[in-house]
């Protein structure tokens, strides 16, 4: 664990860069964590990244499978706005733990 | 430089049998890959056909005969003559299926569709294509192709490269 300032607001992270605390997130520590990756965030970016939030709140586990479901992106649109590694670049950039899940 | 230096890029993985858990263990595995950005190429042979052959893919089953981890739910020991009843099997294979269910893995068909929109990729065996006498329309069109045993070595060179037999 670690201070970090990003977006010239300092928060907490961990040894990977994930947001410890969800709430300390805002657009711009997106903005800013995704040009990290090299990432260029949309507004589709932003749709998928509250869905996570939103999911993440409700304690539901994420899987790519329920992003694909969403409604908002289909899988392989989901691999495209977040290349090489869609659940967890979209995990750290939307400010929530890295997940879990296998699949 | 130490071997944790060098990450995994490309991922090869061979299934040759039809139950349940060697092609799920393929299946998650290649997903896996992709998830992480590393590239996935999958060759099903001989009973792991069954995984991509239309007709079978939603009906694999897990075996009840033969099968020395097999429990009763609570973890007795399942008893082999068990198994052998009519119907057993399938029903066992039901419940293993609607567990993977809950845990949001994906039916066989689905999961091939997750892997190719990842850009996983997923080829058959031609000897065992024409063993079992199965053409492409056979396959379910997550296939890209059906290829020799060296097509396959061709495509699994390079740098950071497995191979990996379920």
């Amino acid at each position: 664990m670690a201070d970090k300032v990003i977006a010239g607001k300092t928060v907490q992270v961990n040894d990977e860069g994930y947001l410890l605390d969800a709430s300390q997130w805002d657009k711009e520590i997106a903005v800013e964590i995704a040009k990290e990756i090299g990432i260029e965030l949309t507004d589709k970016h932003f749709e998928v990244l509250a869905f996570l939030r939103e999911k993440k709140e409700a304690g539901e586990p994420l899987t790519i499978r329920k992003v694909g479901k969403s409604g908002i992106v289909d899988i392989k649109e989901f691999y495209a706005l977040f290349p090489g590694g869609p659940l967890k670049y979209s995990s750290k950039i939307a400010g929530i733990p890295k997940p879990v899940s296998c699949v | 430089m130490s071997d944790t230096d060098k990450p995994l890029k490309k991922v090869c993985i061979i299934c040759a049998k039809g139950t349940i858990e060697d092609v799920y263990a393929t299946l998650v595995m290649a997903n896996g890959a992709v998830m992480e950005g590393i590239e996935a190429k999958v060759f099903f042979t001989f009973f792991g056909l069954d995984a991509i052959t239309k007709k079978q893919m939603k009906k694999l089953h897990t075996a009840t005969v033969g099968n020395p981890a097999m429990r009763m739910p609570g973890g007795l020991a399942f008893p082999t003559f068990l198994g052998m009843i009519p119907g057993v099997e399938a029903g066992v294979s039901a419940m293993m299926r609607s567990q993977m269910d809950k845990l949001d893995i994906p039916p066989v068909d689905e999961f091939l569709e997750m892997i190719t929109a990842g850009g996983g990729e997923i080829y058959a065996c031609k000897l065992a294509m024409d063993m079992f006498k199965l053409d492409k329309s056979d396959l379910h069109e997550e296939v890209s192709a059906i290829l020799t045993v060296g097509e396959f070595y061709a495509m699994c060179g390079g740098e950071g490269t497995q191979i990996i037999f379920t």
